[in-house]
């Protein structure tokens, strides 16, 4: 039975493919009005899982609820889905899409909020096929508020985004939660993770290797901050160190719970400490520290 | 379901009158072919003999007739003497032999090719009984027209649908449109409407345009032609549907959009007369819904044939259309397996 405050379940979700299985009987809950994060590398069977949830593809056994019932035609009405990679209608401008999909739902939102909401008031007139990434993964986002849905989906909305695009994007899906709408995220992106969901779990080759509230992850899985070097500045290796070195790419990384120890043994060692950075433990140290493997690898 | 349907018919047109160098080709192919053509044939063009020979079944021998041994004439046999004599009357026969019981031949004098089979006729056999059948010549442009329309029309609502909805399955964009509330049923009703609209209008357009250029033949009603091409473009369209229903890879489509076109352009008869060709062709090209198009067009533009007589062949365009749009329908997927 779905709590009154889970908008969605998915019970021993399972899909399978003739070579592959894509997804592992796989059991989460979305809670109303939170944004749900399923991450992790391409290929770990996000997008098969949601495109599940969205009722797009079938699964190979297993079930999603919807406020506690089986998908049905009431859901198709009340979900915003901006998928992955989607085209657009070729030759129409971006006022002629949204009114194309406004109009084949019988319930919707103003088109004028969305376009304010999205930022859309200087592109109504351009051509689907004139709008730069941003602007189109804005546009396709737009497309997905038209119903004034109770859930959106974002399946991996900011991949091949520039930086400042991207963090454009995090602001609109900010402003999106804050109409207390349900948001279903998937990226690889940690930091786009981090900032924007109340929920995660971790999905590798089909399963759910951890899940709950970003904080509460990495305070479960770290005690430590990390402590990041140069290699160039490093007289010689770092062998017999009292804490876990991990070299990446031309830093190293040193994970301590004791930074001042950690800080007073390498000026021991005469390190030149003028380029070290503190920082934290974050979801893809989480990840690495799960799977034994990068992220975006 | 009214609403999705217009917004998707309405979306559709934009984005078709909107691609203007497609709008072009749709347009000015058909015209230009026409133009080139009837200058190609309006001189002293290749000559199209094709003589009839009246007896039950067999083969025709050469030994009846010393002018059945005539180079660079087709000879065939028909049956049915009042058809022969009809055809002959419309230009689709060139001119009838009779041997049994007595030597006759049937010609149109109005038709030029008549003239001088009789001519060549008369050389080897001058006391050959002449049976004259009567008939306002028609001109090898005034039967091509409705095959060159109908050959566009062909393309059109093949490759139009076909194609498009193979990219729209391609690209993500049906996929995109599963996540709404529209139906199948409702997205392909707004194709197979917004494809009719398109069509008939540039049908309609290439016609008057045609007839701007060239004087050629209309014998029956307007309105009847127009019910011919209605009837005949929702029959192809429905088929453009059951190629569109699966396929996700454009080249594939292509090459089955192809597989269908060529046979119907080269045997329903857009460039000649299938009269004399052999009966699985002749069979084979019953088969294809442009032949009925084209079998009825001409009727009513040539002959002025009535809705009524035009009726075996706008059956059968809506027998297979119902076929094919149930096809379509029950195998169409929003997105590959």
């Amino acid at each position: 039975m779905s709590k009154p405050d889970e908008v969605l379940e998915v019970r021993d979700l399972v899909k399978r493919y003739p070579a592959v299985l894509a997804v592992d009987g796989v059991n989460f809950s979305v809670r109303r009005g939170s944004c749900f994060g399923l991450l992790g590398p391409n290929g770990a069977g996000k997008t098969t899982t949601v495109e599940m949830m969205e009722g797009i593809m079938p699964p190979t056994s297993g079930e999603i609820l919807y406020e506690g019932h089986a998908i049905g035609p009431r859901f198709r009405d009340e979900v915003g889905i901006q998928f992955q990679s989607t085209a657009l209608q070729d030759h129409l401008t971006v006022l002629e899409t949204l009114q194309l999909f406004r109009r084949l739902y019988k319930h919707g939102a103003d088109l004028e909020q969305v376009i304010q909401m999205c930022s859309l008031e200087k592109l109504l007139k351009r051509d689907n096929r004139k709008l730069s990434g941003g602007q189109r993964q804005r546009l396709l986002l737009g497309v997905a508020l038209v119903n004034d849905p109770k859930i959106l989906f974002l399946d991996e909305p900011t991949t091949g985004l520039d930086p400042q695009a991207r963090r454009n994007f995090w602001e609109l899906v900010e402003r999106i939660k804050e109409n207390d709408k349900t948001v279903i995220l998937t990226t690889h992106y940690m930091e786009e993770a981090y900032r924007l969901c109340d929920e995660i779990a971790i999905m590798d080759q089909g399963k759910i290797i951890a899940q709950g509230s970003p904080q509460a992850l990495l305070k479960e899985h770290f005690d430590d901050v990390i402590l990041e070097l140069p290699k160039s500045d490093l007289p010689s290796p770092l062998v017999d160190f009292a804490f876990p070195v991990l070299e990446r790419g031309d830093y190293i990384e040193i994970s301590t719970p004791d930074v001042n120890l950690a800080l007073a043994m390498l000026v021991e060692r005469n390190i030149n400490l003028n380029r070290m950075q503190v920082r934290p433990r974050n979801l893809e140290d989480l990840f690495l520290e799960l799977t034994g493997e990068d992220l975006r690898t | 379901m009214i609403r999705r349907i217009a917004a998707v018919l309405n979306a559709r047109n934009v984005e078709f009158l909107r691609d203007r160098s497609t709008l072009g080709w749709n347009i000015f192919l058909p015209v230009l072919l026409v133009l080139g053509l009837s200058f190609i044939f309006s001189g002293q063009g290749r000559p199209m003999f094709k003589v009839a020979v009246l007896q039950q079944t067999g083969q025709i021998d050469e030994q009846l007739h010393p002018f059945l041994q005539t180079k660079y004439i087709e000879f065939f046999t028909v049956a049915d003497q009042a058809d022969a004599v009809r055809k002959v009357a419309r230009h689709k026969i060139d001119m009838l032999l009779q041997f049994e019981p007595e030597d006759r031949y049937w010609v149109n004098p109005e038709a030029p090719k008549g003239y001088i089979l009789e001519r060549l006729l008369l050389q080897t056999d001058p006391g050959i009984a002449r049976a004259e059948v009567s008939g306002e010549a028609v001109r090898y442009v005034d039967w091509l027209l409705p095959g060159i329309l109908g050959m566009n029309m062909m393309f059109s609502c093949l490759f139009g649908v076909g194609y498009v909805v193979v990219r729209y399955r391609k690209n993500g964009f049906l996929k995109r449109l599963n996540a709404t509330p529209l139906r199948p049923i409702e997205f392909i009703i707004a194709q197979v409407l917004s494809r009719l609209i398109l069509i008939m209008a540039v049908t309609v357009f290439v016609y008057i345009g045609t007839r701007y250029f060239i004087d050629f033949r209309m014998q029956g009603s307007y309105a009847t032609l127009f019910i011919v091409a209605l009837v005949g473009a929702i029959c192809l369209i429905s088929l453009g549907l059951v190629v569109a229903a699966r396929f996700t890879s454009e080249e594939l489509a292509g090459g089955v959009l192809n597989m269908l076109t060529w046979p119907m352009m080269l045997v329903s008869g857009v460039w000649f007369s299938l009269e004399g060709s052999h009966p699985a062709v002749q069979m084979l090209a019953r088969i294809f819904p442009l032949t009925h198009i084209l079998d009825a067009a001409r009727a009513v533009m040539l002959d002025g044939a009535t809705l009524t007589q035009v009726m075996p062949q706008l059956s059968a365009l809506g027998l297979m259309s119902v076929v094919f749009l149930f096809t379509g329908a029950a195998a169409f997927r929003w997105q590959s397996d």
